[in-house]
């Protein structure tokens, strides 16, 4: 297999975040002492796993051309479940199970309304996050510690890399996920009928793929990967509370814009979630590293960054649309129109 | 017989009647479970009583949900009023002390007019989908307000400006007269102008619309200019209300009050023609829906699970799909 590391409109995007992600550390690193070692690298992981996971369930939406935005709350709410439970001295493993349960159910639950009744997917994730969140008050309305000896073991289990600079369990985790949603995209069934929903949903009935079934599972997986995304920051904060992680699902949304997922629908590479992540996480690492600057500016940093991503994922939409207005006035295919929908190789 | 029927049909048909009823449910199930909802006292020559805390609280829900009803009557919608609400205050509030009443004022309508210009070019000239679009000042608008507030939450014991949402005029809460002004304008604007005209035309069918000469485009701009202006004075309300800026939590989640008061009024999410009337009575619905669940000693976090459901039983409604599942139950038992 060839690889085509030629620079063209599908991997502009993906490129300019890896050079972004370059830059910024590289300037953290003229800038401050310390940036520029393993740890500081691996905490970035570290701190962000379960964003990591959340923005790569979300991205399967996205590529549909829907959008989650109850995956915050759907985090918030399994923190509270499992630290309830574990109050109740219920099995470590069994609370896990539980809340990825939830997680499918609730997902599927958003994912039927939105099938089965053609409704807005902004208005129903939007009751779902509402939902969740409150839903989260009726079981406690306080912070509740975890004492349980199998999440505090996991929590602080520690895997040596580069010396002795460690990852967590969670980055594992979030990494394995981010692997499999990779291979689920680009090898299966499944991969390529999500990537043609997000094209042409009409098109796709028409070729015969199974729309509804597949735009539910697409919600199912984004709320299984937010009750997993959940378990992780479990593990990362060992308390559960309903007011964890406020406005997550736009950082979510936002990781998935840096990362190259087009917000239309239709074209983004798996990795790029991962990316976003990794690229708000060194922002946020460097306004710490700061000092002065107060926490705001990431805020302010990130919004700016998601205008700039959305702005070129713009421009490649209309440069597309006129290639294709162009080609059909020729009556040929374009070089590289037609096949705009297959996922490319990394 | 059937002159009633037709009659019940046609009033059936029209857009009102559900928020209207919706609004008479809520109230007649607080006539009977919610014992004192209806009383009004003098004090001070001002009316106390739940309905006009009703009215009073309502107003900022009401003023962005007018705005919100131009905008999403054009296929599109603003997530971000949230966080123009609360660049506004924090703005009206920190110039408080430095500057004149009417110019803080001013500044924070100002303020909120250049927030829906962004929206509205990022919409209408660089053509991003509404959402993602308000999206970005949802994101970056709550930073800016911190900015502004330096991260703190502002006060400030300024009377006259205590007034725009605390004061009473004739007996009734100031704020609500603000309220109706806005309405009373815009529905001005929406029958009496060409302006008005042109607004339904674009949201009914854009293409047509163009050829007849309309410019969507500046149309467009012109909603979101709008909708942010509204915002800003919902944010005036607010922190008048409470006499200070919280960048964080001022207008959290307003936007979802908003978008369901204007959808509960009858404009459909996909666009068209718009009810403005429907807005003001499904923004008096939630908040009395806000109201009733306080005054039954439910704690307020649990709103958000009604309202929920709320959101998706209305929406419910709408979907045309539901519906024809529906009736094709009742004819199957017909038929069977």
């Amino acid at each position: 297999m060839k690889l085509n590391l030629r620079i063209n409109q599908n991997n502009i995007i993906i490129l300019s975040t890896l050079l972004l992600i370059i830059l910024l550390y590289g300037a953290g690193s003229v800038l401050y002492t310390g940036f520029f070692t393993w740890q500081v690298f691996f905490n970035l992981f570290i701190d962000n796993a379960y964003l990591i996971i959340v923005a790569t369930g979300l991205a399967f939406v996205i590529i549909t051309g829907g959008i989650d935005l109850s995956v915050a709350s759907v985090v918030a709410f399994v923190s509270v479940v499992s630290a309830a439970l574990l109050q109740e001295g219920m099995n470590a493993y069994a609370v896990m199970a539980i809340c990825l349960l939830i997680g499918i159910l609730f997902g599927a639950a958003q994912g039927y309304l939105i099938q089965r009744f053609d409704l807005h997917p902004w208005i129903v994730t939007l009751a779902g996050m509402f939902l969740a969140r409150g839903a989260s008050y009726f079981i406690t309305t306080q912070s509740i510690v975890i004492e349980n000896a199998t999440y505090t073991a996991i929590s602080k289990f520690k895997i040596n890399l580069v010396g002795s600079n460690f990852i967590s369990v969670s980055v594992v985790i979030a990494l394995a996920v981010v692997a499999i949603a990779i291979y689920v995209a680009k090898y299966t069934e499944f991969g390529r009928a999500v990537f043609a929903i997000g094209g042409s949903e009409r098109s796709a009935v028409l070729m015969g793929l199974p729309v509804p079934r597949i735009t539910v599972l697409v919600y199912t997986i984004s709320g299984f990967c937010s009750a997993l995304g959940g378990i992780v920051f479990t593990f990362y904060m060992l308390s559960g509370y309903n007011l964890h992680l406020m406005g997550m699902e736009m950082d979510a949304i936002a990781a998935c814009v840096i990362g190259g997922i087009l917000l239309t629908g239709g074209f983004g590479y798996l990795v790029g979630p991962l990316l976003g992540v990794i690229c708000s996480g060194i922002i946020q690492t460097i306004v710490m590293y700061q000092g002065t600057l107060s926490s705001w500016w990431t805020k302010i940093a990130v919004g700016f960054l998601l205008f700039l991503f959305i702005l070129l994922q713009r421009v490649i939409v209309i440069r597309r649309q006129r290639r294709r207005i162009i080609s059909h006035a020729a009556g040929k295919p374009a070089p590289n129109g037609g096949d705009r929908r297959a996922p490319a190789s990394v | 017989m059937s002159s009633i029927r037709k009659r019940a049909a046609s009033i059936m048909h029209t857009k009102i009647i559900w928020p209207i009823t919706a609004l008479a449910a809520i109230l007649l199930f607080n006539l009977f479970f919610v014992p004192g909802f209806f009383n009004i006292e003098i004090k001070n020559g001002h009316l106390f009583g739940s309905l006009i805390d009703i009215l009073n609280r309502a107003a900022p829900i009401m003023v962005i949900a007018i705005g919100m009803t131009l905008v999403i009557a054009k296929e599109g919608i603003d997530i971000s009023v949230g966080s123009v609400l609360a660049i506004a205050g924090a703005v009206a509030i920190s110039l408080l002390g430095v500057v004149p009443l009417w110019l803080a004022i001013v500044a924070a309508l100002i303020v909120g007019v250049l927030c829906g210009l962004w929206n509205g070019l990022l919409i209408a000239y660089l053509g991003i989908q509404p959402m993602v679009g308000t999206l970005i000042l949802m994101t970056v608008g709550r930073g800016i307000a911190q900015l502004i507030t330096e991260g703190k939450v502002l006060t400030t014991d300024d009377k006259a400006f205590g007034f725009i949402g605390k004061g009473f005029f004739l007996g009734l809460p100031f704020s609500i007269f603000i309220a109706a002004f806005v309405f009373l304008f815009v529905l001005y604007l929406k029958k009496r102008t060409a302006l008005g005209l042109f607004l339904e035309a674009t949201g009914t069918n854009k293409i047509s619309s163009e050829y007849a000469g309309v410019e969507p485009r500046k149309i467009y701009l012109f909603v979101y200019i709008v909708c942010g202006l509204c915002a800003a004075i919902a944010g005036l309300l607010v922190s008048s209300n409470i006499s200070s800026a919280d960048a964080n939590n001022a207008g959290l989640w307003i936007e979802l009050d908003a978008i369901l008061a204007v959808v509960i009024g009858g404009t459909s999410m996909r666009g068209g023609r718009f009810f403005l009337a429907g807005t003001v009575i499904g923004a008096l619905f939630i908040q009395s829906l806000t109201t009733t669940i306080y005054s039954m000693g439910v704690p307020p976090e649990r709103i958000m699970v009604v309202k929920a459901i709320v959101v998706i039983v209305v929406s419910l409604m709408q979907s045309d799909r539901f519906r024809r599942v529906f009736q094709q139950k009742n004819k199957q038992a017909v038929a069977g």
